[in-house]
């Protein structure tokens, strides 16, 4: 049993465990519906916080353009529940009665054909993985192969960010425009606007952002992991083992943004709208702080500061509405200065090696619990590689 | 070019960093089983040459054979899979790994994204990393973090990626630079025991190494090849002590 419990806690499992805890049971019992509803919002947002940790921290790629990714996936979501909710019924007063309604405003007559496919929810939810995978394999495969890295990577994934929210603004009549897709009201008819629908969204989310966890630490744990660790020491050596080291950074960057593109139909479905505002550069940019915070190489960590800086952000900006901004920027410096790796990096420093001696004491004289020489190499690595940079 | 029965076919291999040529010209074969040293001083081009035949630099004109498959146009990592390895100067290692997780990285297989996520670490890869940490004398250390090796082992940690792939070509940048004398004697028994069933070349400058492991020097002057022969050969070469060796 004792073993069983260490090879858990080795493989960083504990950590998710009490995550799961905490999301599927503990919030669910305190938090009325309305708060619950905010930290589904805020736990859409840790979707791609995940997807930072693997890119940033664990390949060591730093994308400013996530919220495009978030976007793509909550805007293929919205395009779903816009048309189930844009019947010929209840657009019956519209000049062109059975499209959505921005369109008609826009003097559209007809749906336009690539929306189309977005009235069955099969394509819909393939289009929320696909199509930020997509746009990240075409960036990806363009950037990496041809060496693109560092600062030049992360100026061109801002400038993406950028060129998407100026298209989805200028595009009004097919995009939404300023104010994004609003009024989503149904799944096959099941209205999403109800207290019994956003407990059941608030679990889907939290379950579908459990199992993210899950996927990303599989990946960290093999071969991919490892090899991700190596390319940040020393890309060279990597490539000169025989590895296309440019595909691994395109894999990771896709991974990243199908994560993402999650979150984002999740915040569709959970807070009734998207808009452009999440697809920019600011929002793009809070994501890489709710990452910072949280600890980039753990995925766990990152879930906590993107719940911990939302907090903060919504409890700051009701108290005082003035100053919140300045509340934010210090603590994300005050973090990045004192803390690099982050809540994660705080808790393997600060109280691990605490927690640990308690331990100790607790089984010293019992039977030797540091019985490790048949350890294979995967769990000698631990969740926070002494990294340098 | 014609083909060759030799492993190795350099001809007429020329590059040039805005006029400055770098390697002029130049011509060299090297047999399957052969241990070939480099020697010249700084600036002769040498490692220049390494980077040219693994790809780090590209060619501005002629051409690199491989088991007489023309290599120049194809990309590193598709050169280390056809056989070729190379040690930097430099030990590169993954510092923030395992020994045992260096090695295991370095095992041939799984290497396309698919792959390595289907890749598992069977018996098969554990033989073979415990097999060439103990050629490499690294079997005590396999759980050790790479990054805590003295120098020297860090250069025979790199030995042993390399031997993880089995090349047939294997190229050694300056192997036991910061080596005490033991370690050196030791590298020189490694490395004439895996230069058997493949081709090396190795530069190294410390001298009485060289006349240890060589089985052919070539001298390399200007980005061109000074001298070529046998050690004792090479080292009465007139040419060979003005520029390199000294009176």
């Amino acid at each position: 049993m004792k073993n069983v419990l260490q090879s858990i806690n080795r493989s960083g499992l504990t950590g998710v465990a009490l995550l799961a805890a905490l999301l599927i049971i503990v919030f669910p019992l305190t938090l009325d519906i309305f708060r619950l509803n905010l930290v589904g919002k805020y736990l859409c947002y840790a979707f791609v916080a995940i997807g930072l940790v693997m890119l940033w921290g664990w390949g060591g790629v730093l994308s400013l353009g996530q919220g495009v990714f978030f976007g793509l996936g909550g805007y293929a979501m919205a395009m779903f529940l816009k048309l189930e909710a844009s019947d010929v019924q209840s657009t019956r007063i519209q000049t062109t009665p059975g499209i959505p309604d921005f369109m008609d405003w826009n003097q559209i007559t007809e749906l336009p054909l690539w929306w189309k496919p977005f009235e069955h929810l099969p394509f819909a939810l393939l289009a929320v993985v696909a199509v930020p995978a997509l746009l990240a394999f075409v960036i990806g495969l363009a950037m990496f192969k041809r060496r693109v890295g560092g600062v030049y990577f992360a100026i061109i994934t801002q400038a993406v960010a950028l060129i998407l929210s100026v298209l989805i603004i200028g595009q009004q009549g097919y995009t939404g425009g300023v104010n994004g897709i609003t009024d989503l009201k149904t799944v096959l008819g099941w209205d999403i606007r109800t207290d019994s629908a956003k407990s059941i969204l608030y679990f889907i989310c939290a379950g579908l952002l459990l199992a993210c966890v899950l996927l990303c630490l599989w990946v960290q744990k093999g071969k991919v992991g490892t090899l991700l660790l190596a390319m940040r020491d020393r890309e060279d050596r990597v490539r000169f083992s025989g590895y296309d080291v440019a595909m691994f950074k395109v894999f990771v960057f896709c991974l990243a943004a199908s994560i993402s593109g999650i979150g984002g139909a999740l915040f569709a479905l959970q807070v009734g709208f998207i808009s452009p505002s999440f697809v920019g550069i600011v929002p793009s940019i809070e994501m890489i702080i709710f990452t910072a915070v949280g600890g980039r190489m753990s995925l766990v960590g990152a879930i906590y500061g993107a719940l911990l800086v939302n907090f903060g952000k919504t409890y700051f900006s009701e108290v005082f509405p003035d100053l919140w901004l300045f509340c934010m920027a210090a603590l994300f410096i005050g973090v990045t200065v004192f803390f690099p790796q982050g809540l994660a990096g705080l808790y393997a420093d600060k109280f691990k090696p605490w927690i640990d001696r308690l331990r100790k004491s607790e089984v010293a004289g019992g039977q030797s619990v540091q019985d490790s020489g048949t350890t294979h190499a995967a769990d000698s690595r631990s969740d926070l590689p002494n990294s340098t940079t | 070019m014609s083909n060759t029965d030799f492993a190795l076919a350099v001809e007429d291999l020329t590059v040039s960093f805005d006029g400055f040529k770098a390697i002029d010209a130049l011509t060299l074969y090297v047999d399957t089983n052969e241990l070939r040293v480099i020697i010249g001083p700084n600036g002769a081009g040498k490692t220049t040459l390494l980077d040219l035949i693994c790809g780090k630099t590209k060619a501005s004109a002629g051409s690199i054979k491989f088991k007489n498959e023309e290599l120049t146009g194809t990309e590193e990592h598709l050169r280390v899979r056809k056989g070729i390895g190379r040690k930097f100067q430099t030990p590169s290692i993954y510092e923030n790994l395992s020994v045992f997780q260096n090695l295991e990285v370095s095992y041939p297989e799984g290497r396309t994204v698919l792959g390595a996520l289907r890749f598992r670490c069977t018996d098969a890869v554990r033989q073979r990393v415990h097999a060439v940490a103990g050629e490499v004398g690294l079997a005590g250390a396999l759980q050790m973090d790479a990054g805590l090796l003295s120098h020297g082992q860090k250069q025979w940690l790199e030995i042993g990626m390399l031997l993880m792939q089995e090349p047939d070509l294997l190229m050694l940048d300056e192997p036991v630079a910061g080596m005490s004398a033991r370690e050196r004697e030791l590298t020189a028994e490694l490395l004439q025991r895996i230069c058997v069933g493949r081709s090396m070349i190795v530069i190294e400058h410390d001298m009485d190494f060289v006349a240890r492991i060589a089985h052919r020097v070539t001298v390399m002057h200007q980005g061109r090849i000074l001298a070529e022969g046998a050690m004792d050969q090479v080292q009465k070469n007139p040419k060979v002590i003005d520029v390199y060796l000294g009176h």
